[in-house]
């Protein structure tokens, strides 16, 4: 198991569903939604629960909608 | 501690490392989705966020894409006139002197019609930092061809792609302020991926910093993309880009100042 879990938070109306941050993800987290914000742009979401908090999709987006968190898990 | 964190046991502010920063307001940017302005900006508040030089920082804003840089960066700004932002910056600093003043322009402003003012900031050695966004187009203006289009490349004024004969050669701008005694430090950078916006940012910090020397203008431009203008996705434009743009205009520091 992973020992650092992550998570993102997209802001969604401020997403522009440029797909820069899908390939940058290691972990395939990210996804665009087949939901459209009040733009009429796909935005993009998180898939599924891998995310490790490395801030790769953060940094590369141009509008700056991702936030990211990070928790240090302990040995199980 | 569970390895069962619930998404809103783990989105709490103590966890965050990464947000948007707060030097940028919460207007929308105006940019295509995709574009390469958004990060450039960011990259720019975050070092000045991270320097505390909020307080201390004049910018001055370009014609083009990004003329209304000025709505979307939270300190204090200037609007110059098309081509005009390092004279304008040069006037701002020589009263300033205590202030961290820079230019934030696109390569239609700063190689085109502001060449002049360019060159000459560069040869006087204006202690001005000079950010300057490179997609070989004009942009804004419906995706014309610019100085620095690429020899071939389609843009709307040249249909059948840049012909060199007659429409000569792409204007390596940074390369030729390079050898000016003037400049400081001069470096290439793009923000297309994670690995590139972090060169580039530790390149917007040296420029920052270097600026408090007082020892020369310094100089940072970002290849980036430009889909709308390049007629291709976002993911498109940045492969294009790697394989077309970098080949004529390379990464990395071109003149580096000598005691470091």
């Amino acid at each position: 198991m992973a020992k650092v879990k992550g998570e993102i938070v997209v802001n969604t109306e401020r997403c522009k569903g440029c797909e820069l941050c899908v390939p940058v993800c290691k972990e395939k987290t990210i996804a665009m939604s087949g939901l459209l914000n009040s733009k009429g742009y796909h935005y993009a979401t998180s898939a599924n629960e891998d995310c490790n908090g490395c801030t790769n999709c953060a940094i590369v987006c141009p509008d700056g909608a991702i936030t990211v968190y990070r928790v240090k898990l302990e040995a199980a | 501690m569970s390895q069962l964190l619930t998404r809103e046991e783990i989105c709490v502010p103590e966890n965050e490392v990464y947000h948007r920063t707060c030097l940028l307001t919460d207007a929308a940017l105006t940019y295509c989705p995709g574009c390469g302005h958004g990060t450039a900006h960011r990259l720019i508040m975050e070092v000045i966020e991270e320097m505390g030089l909020q307080a201390d920082t004049i910018g001055v804003a370009p014609v083009g894409c990004s003329v209304l840089a000025y709505d979307f960066m939270d300190i204090d700004m200037q609007q110059a006139a098309h081509g005009r932002a390092p004279a304008v910056a040069t006037g701002i600093k020589r009263l300033y002197p205590d202030k961290f003043v820079f230019t934030y322009q696109g390569d239609g402003d700063l190689a085109a019609i502001g060449t002049g003012e360019t060159l000459h900031a560069c040869n006087r050695g204006e202690n001005i930092t000079i950010f300057f966004v490179n997609n070989g187009i004009y942009g804004m203006t419906g995706g014309q061809m610019a100085p620095t289009t690429l020899p071939g490349m389609k843009t709307a004024t040249s249909p059948f792609g840049r012909d060199t004969e007659s429409m000569g050669y792409p204007l390596k701008i940074t390369e030729l302020i390079a050898m000016l005694p003037g400049t400081y430090y001069v470096t290439r950078q793009s923000v297309h991926t994670p690995q590139n916006v972090r060169k580039a940012k530790k390149a917007i910090e040296k420029a920052i910093q270097y600026q408090k020397l007082n020892r020369g203008l310094n100089f940072v431009e970002i290849v980036s993309n430009c889909n709308s203008g390049w007629k291709m996705t976002p993911l498109e434009s940045n492969k294009w880009m790697e394989e077309n743009m970098f080949p004529y205009y390379p990464l990395g520091d071109i003149k580096v100042p000598k005691q470091n």
